[in-house]
C-alpha cells in the first residue's frame, strides 16, 4: 500500500477559541451593499472587476482592429493605440484577474472552505472592497479627462511615462498612479483578512495539510501579493512625487524636444526593477490562485483524488518564493549590468521544475479516473494545454541569450497571453461553471457552457498560437502598424487579419456567456446543494446559496483530506471532508 | 472521443504550423547564429515536451471518460514516478540553460579588437557617431546638447573633433569587423533593433549600454525601435548598410567631422551676424 499519513490526525481536536458572534446586517444597505459578508463582498468584487474587464475587453478589439487592418479605421491613431494597450493591460492584470482571483473566488471560497463563518476582519474585509471601487473609478476617470488615459504601455517605464512625448502626460498618467497607490492600499486590507482566516479561522480537524489546493493557492498568491505590491506601491509614488513636485527617482539629466529637463541623478532602471519586483510575483499571483482550483475542478471532475497532494503544496509554496529571485529576466536587454543575466537565467529556468510537476500531477490525476467531461473539465483541460504552451515558451524567453532577439516583440505578446491571460481566463471560467450552482443554486446552461468553451478555447488558441511566429520573425510589439519593412511579407499582414477575425469571434463567445449568467439566474436547473457530488466543505453547507454565517448552529468539523473520491469500498465515489470516519476506516487502516 | 481528439490535433496541428510556418526568422546577418542554435535547441526540447503532455491528455480523455459503471483508481502518491519525473525536467532544463549561458558569456564577452562605435536615440530619430581618424570618441554629456551640438559632444575634448557625426542619414558598416556599438539616449528608453542582427540593447538616459556584433554578409538592413518611446516609436526608423571595406571607407571620407559641423555653425553665425550689422 501506498505510504500516505493524510489521516495521522485521527479525531479532530477540540475548538480553542470560542465563537464570535458575528455582525448582523440591519437593514438592505447593511445587507446588500456595504455588507460585511465575504460572500457579498466577493459578488461586489467579482462584478466590479468583469465590468471593468469588459472595458479591457472592447479595448482589445479596437487594437486587433487596427492591427489587423491599418488604416482603416479614422478613429483610431497612434496615440490612441497606445492609451488602449496601456489601459488594456493594466486592467487586465490588476483590476480584472488580480482582483477577481483574490477578491473574488478568495472571499467566497477561503471561509466556505476552511470552515469559517466569515473573514476575520469583516469590516476591514468591506472597507477594501469600497478603496477597490474607488481606484477603478478613478482608473476609469482616465477615458474622460482631458489628454485622456496615460499610453506609456502598463509597464509605466519612466522616463517615457511622464514626458509629453507620450499620450495621457497631464492626467492620465497621474490618475493611473492614484489608482494603483488606492488599488494596493485596498488589496492590503483584503489581503490580511484572507491570510488571517487561513491560519486562524480554519475549523476543527481542517490542518493545513487537509486544505484543498484552491486555498493553498490562493492563500499563498496572497502573502506574496502582501510582500510584492509594496515595491509597486513606492514606484508609484515616486513617480508621482517626479512628475507633480519634480523630484528626479527615475529621471536622469535630460533633453527633451531640444529642450534641457531640470532633472537630474536618477535612475530608470532602478524603476524596472521596482516595477518587476512587483511584476514577476504578480504574474504567480493571477497564476497560483488557478493552479490551485484547476486542480480542485480536475479532481472532482475526474472523481479522483488529486495525485502527490503533498508534492502539489510544496510545489505552490516553492513557486512562490522563487518568483521572488527571478524579477530580472524581464529586463535581460535592458542595460542592466549583464553579469545578472547568468544568475536570472538560471533561476527563472529553475522555476520551470516545480511548475513541470504541477502539470505533469494534473495529468496522472486524469489516469486511471472516471472523466466526466463537464464544461469546467473542459475548461481544466484548455487550461492545460494553454498552460503548457506558454510555460514553454518562457524557457524561451527566460534563458538570457534566447530573449534577445525575442524580447520586444511579439513573441513575448503571444507568450504572456497564453500563460497568464488565457490560461488563467479558463481557469476562471471553468470556476464560475463550477461554483456557480453554490453561488446562486441553480446550474448554468450545458449546451451554452459547451458552446462558449470551444469558441473561447480554440478561437483563443488561434490567436496566440501563431502570433509567437510573427514575434520570431521580428516584429515588435507596442506598433499601431508596421509600416513599410523590407523583411516583413504580406503574408505576415494577412496572419495578422485573420487573427483580428478570430479575436471578435471570440469576443463575441463572451456575450454567449453574459447571456447564460443572467438566464440561468431565473431559467437555470435549480442545483440543490452538491450537484458535482463534491468532497470539499462549501458544498456541505446547510442552505445553497449559504446563508449569513455559512453554517447555520454548528461549525463542521473535519476528518480526512479533500480528495476521497473512489475511495475502495465506499458506497459512494465521494467522500465529503466533514464526514466522520468509521465505515471507511478499514481502507485508512491500512494507510495510518 | 470528440474531445480526445481535438486536443490530439491541437497538438499535432500546432507541430505542423511549427514545420510549415511561413513566418520565421529573418536570414541572420552577424556571427550570432549560436543564439539561433540555442532557439532550435529550445525548440526541439519543449516541443517534444509539448506533444507528450498533450497526446497522453488525450489518451486519457479517450481511454477513461466517463462510463456507466467506471470507478476511478484511489492513488494518492508515486514518490518513485514524481522523483523521476523531476529528474528528468531537471535534465532536460539544463539541456536549454547551459548552451543558453555559454552563448550569452559570449555575447557579454566583446573581442578587444572591436571598433566601438555609437547610436544616439531620440524621441523620434536615430543619430550615429563614429571614431575619427585618432580611432577613439570623445566624451559627451547631455547637458552639451544644443542646435549646434546635437549629439551632446564635449567641445573641448580633442578626441571629439575628428569623430564622425550622421544625423538622419544612414549607418555604414564593414563586413567581417567586430564593432562594439554603445547606445546612448538622451530623453526616454529607446532599443535600437536589427532583426537581421539578432542582437539588441535598451538604450537609458543617463548612461551608456552597449552590445557587439560582427556582420557577417553585406546588404540594408532597416533599423526599428523596439522599447516604447512615446507616440512615434512606430515611426523611428534608419538604415544600416553592411558592405565591403573599399566601399566603407568611400563612404566614411564622404562625412562630415564634429569639427565640421561645429565650425560650419560656427561660420555661419560669424555671417549672419556680419551681415545682420
Amino acid at each position: 500500500m501506498v505510504d500516505v499519513p493524510y489521516d495521522a490526525i485521527a479525531d479532530a481536536p477540540p475548538a480553542e477559541v470560542a465563537e464570535v458572534e458575528l455582525y448582523h446586517p440591519k437593514s438592505w444597505w447593511t445587507h446588500y451593499v456595504f455588507s460585511q459578508d465575504a460572500k457579498v463582498i466577493a459578488i461586489q468584487y467579482s462584478l466590479t472587476a468583469s465590468a471593468i474587464g469588459l472595458v479591457a475587453l472592447v479595448l482589445s478589439w479596437l487594437m486587433r482592429l487596427q492591427l489587423g487592418f491599418p488604416g482603416t479605421f479614422s478613429f483610431i491613431d497612434a496615440n490612441q493605440y497606445l492609451q488602449f494597450i496601456t489601459m488594456h493591460g493594466m486592467i487586465m492584470v490588476i483590476y480584472l484577474l488580480t482582483a477577481l482571483f483574490l477578491g473574488g473566488f478568495g472571499n467566497y471560497l477561503i471561509p466556505l472552505m476552511v470552515g469559517a463563518r466569515d473573514m476575520v476582519f469583516p469590516y476591514v474585509n468591506m472597507l477594501s472592497y469600497w478603496v477597490y471601487l474607488l481606484a477603478v473609478v478613478v482608473l476609469a476617470s482616465t477615458f474622460f479627462v482631458p489628454g485622456g488615459p496615460t499610453g506609456a504601455g502598463w509597464t509605466l517605464y519612466p522616463p517615457q511615462a511622464i514626458l509629453s512625448g507620450t499620450p495621457g502626460q497631464d492626467w492620465g498618467i497621474i490618475l493611473m498612479l492614484v489608482s494603483l497607490i488606492l488599488f494596493i492600499i485596498g488589496f492590503t486590507m483584503g489581503g490580511l483578512n484572507y491570510v488571517v482566516t487561513v491560519l486562524q479561522a480554519r475549523t476543527r480537524g481542517m490542518t493545513l495539510m487537509r486544505m484543498p489546493l484552491t486555498v493553498w493557492g490562493i492563500f499563498t498568491a496572497t502573502v506574496m501579493a502582501l510582500l510584492a505590491f509594496p515595491a509597486l506601491f513606492v514606484a508609484s509614488v515616486m513617480m508621482l512625487f517626479d512628475r507633480t513636485l519634480g523630484t528626479s527617482f527615475f529621471m536622469p539629466a535630460l533633453v527633451e524636444m531640444g529642450q534641457q529637463m531640470k532633472y537630474s541623478g536618477g535612475s530608470p532602471i532602478l524603476f524596472q526593477h521596482l516595477f518587476w519586483f512587483f511584476g514577476h510575483p504578480e504574474v504567480y499571483i493571477v497564476a497560483l490562485p488557478a493552479f490551485g482550483i484547476v486542480s480542485d475542478l480536475i479532481s472532482t471532475h475526474a472523481r479522483k483524488n488529486i495525485f502527490g497532494y503533498r508534492m502539489m503544496v510544496w510545489a505552490i509554496v516553492g513557486i512562490g518564493a522563487l518568483s521572488f529571485v527571478v524579477w530580472a529576466h524581464h529586463m535581460y536587454v535592458s542595460g542592466m549590468h549583464p553579469q545578472f543575466g547568468f544568475f536570472f537565467a538560471t533561476t527563472t529556468l529553475i522555476i520551470a521544475i516545480p511548475t513541470a510537476i504541477k502539470v505533469y500531477n494534473w495529468v496522472l490525476t486524469l489516469w486511471r479516473g472516471d472523466i466526466h467531461l463537464t464544461v469546467p473539465m473542459l475548461f481544466a483541460l484548455g487550461f492545460i494545454i494553454t498552460f503548457v504552451n506558454g510555460g514553454l515558451t518562457g524557457l524561451f524567453l527566460g534563458n538570457v541569450v534566447v530573449d534577445v532577439p525575442l524580447s520586444d516583440t511579439m513573441f513575448v505578446v503571444a507568450h504572456f497571453h497564453m500563460v497568464m491571460g488565457v490560461a488563467p481566463i479558463m481557469v476562471v471560467l471553468g470556476a464560475i461553471y463550477h461554483w456557480y450552482p453554490k453561488v446562486t443554486g441553480r446550474m448554468l446552461d450545458d449546451w451554452l457552457g459547451k458552446f462558449h468553451f470551444w469558441v473561447t478555447f480554440l478561437g483563443a488558441y488561434l490567436i496566440f498560437f501563431p502570433m509567437h511566429y510573427l514575434g520570431l520573425l521580428g516584429i515588435p510589439r507596442r506598433y499601431h502598424d508596421i509600416g513599410e519593412v523590407a523583411f516583413i511579407p504580406p503574408s505576415a499582414h494577412q496572419l495578422n487579419a485573420f487573427i483580428t477575425v478570430v479575436a471578435l469571434t471570440v469576443g463575441f463567445a463572451q456575450m454567449v456567456f453574459l447571456f447564460n449568467l443572467v438566464w440561468s439566474l431565473f431559467k437555470g436547473r435549480p442545483s440543490g446543494g452538491n450537484p458535482w457530488r463534491a468532497t470539499t466543505l462549501e458544498w456541505q453547507t446547510p442552505e445553497t446559496p449559504p446563508g449569513h454565517g455559512n453554517w447555520g448552529k454548528e461549525l463542521p468539523v473535519v476528518y480526512r483530506w479533500a480528495y476521497d473520491y473512489s475511495v475502495p469500498g465506499a458506497a459512494q465515489d465521494f467522500i465529503p471532508q466533514n464526514q466522520p470516519r468509521g465505515a471507511t476506516q478499514a481502507v485508512h487502516g491500512a494507510a495510518s | 472521443m470528440a474531445v480526445a481528439i481535438i486536443l490530439l490535433l491541437v497538438a499535432v496541428g500546432s507541430v505542423l504550423f511549427h514545420i510549415f510556418s511561413p513566418w520565421w526568422w529573418t536570414p541572420i546577418a552577424t556571427n550570432w547564429s549560436y543564439i539561433d542554435d540555442t532557439i532550435n535547441i529550445t525548440f526541439w526540447i519543449t516541443g517534444a515536451v509539448f506533444f507528450a503532455v498533450i497526446a497522453f491528455m488525450a489518451y486519457c480523455v479517450f481511454r477513461f471518460h466517463h462510463k456507466e459503471g467506471r470507478r476511478a483508481a484511489y492513488n494518492p502518491e508515486n514518490k518513485k514516478l514524481e522523483w523521476w519525473l523531476t529528474i528528468v525536467t531537471a535534465v532536460g532544463v539544463g539541456a536549454m540553460l547551459a548552451p543558453g549561458l555559454i552563448v550569452w558569456h559570449q555575447f557579454v564577452t566583446v573581442p578587444a579588437d572591436a571598433t566601438e562605435i555609437e547610436v544616439m536615440g531620440q524621441q523620434w530619430r536615430w543619430s550615429f557617431r563614429l571614431p575619427g581618424k585618432d580611432g577613439r570618441m570623445g566624451t559627451s554629456d547631455v547637458r552639451n546638447i544644443s542646435s549646434d551640438n546635437p549629439l551632446g559632444l564635449n567641445p573641448n575634448d580633442p578626441h571629439g573633433q575628428d569623430d564622425v557625426v550622421i544625423e538622419s542619414g544612414d549607418l555604414h558598416l564593414p563586413i567581417g569587423k567586430p564593432v562594439k556599438v554603445l547606445l546612448r539616449s538622451v530623453d526616454v528608453l529607446h532599443d535600437f533593433y536589427v532583426p537581421e542582427f539578432r542582437a539588441k540593447m535598451d538604450m537609458v538616459p543617463g548612461m551608456v549600454t552597449y552590445f557587439w556584433i560582427t556582420p557577417i554578409r553585406t546588404g540594408t538592413f532597416d533599423v526599428l525601435c523596439a522599447e516604447l518611446c512615446g507616440m512615434a516609436h512606430a515611426q523611428m526608423r534608419a538604415k544600416v548598410i553592411v558592405e565591403e571595406e573599399s566601399e566603407y571607407h568611400a563612404w566614411l571620407e564622404k562625412q562630415q567631422t564634429f569639427a565640421d559641423l561645429s565650425g560650419r555653425s560656427a561660420v555661419m553665425r560669424a555671417t549672419y551676424k556680419s551681415g545682420g550689422e
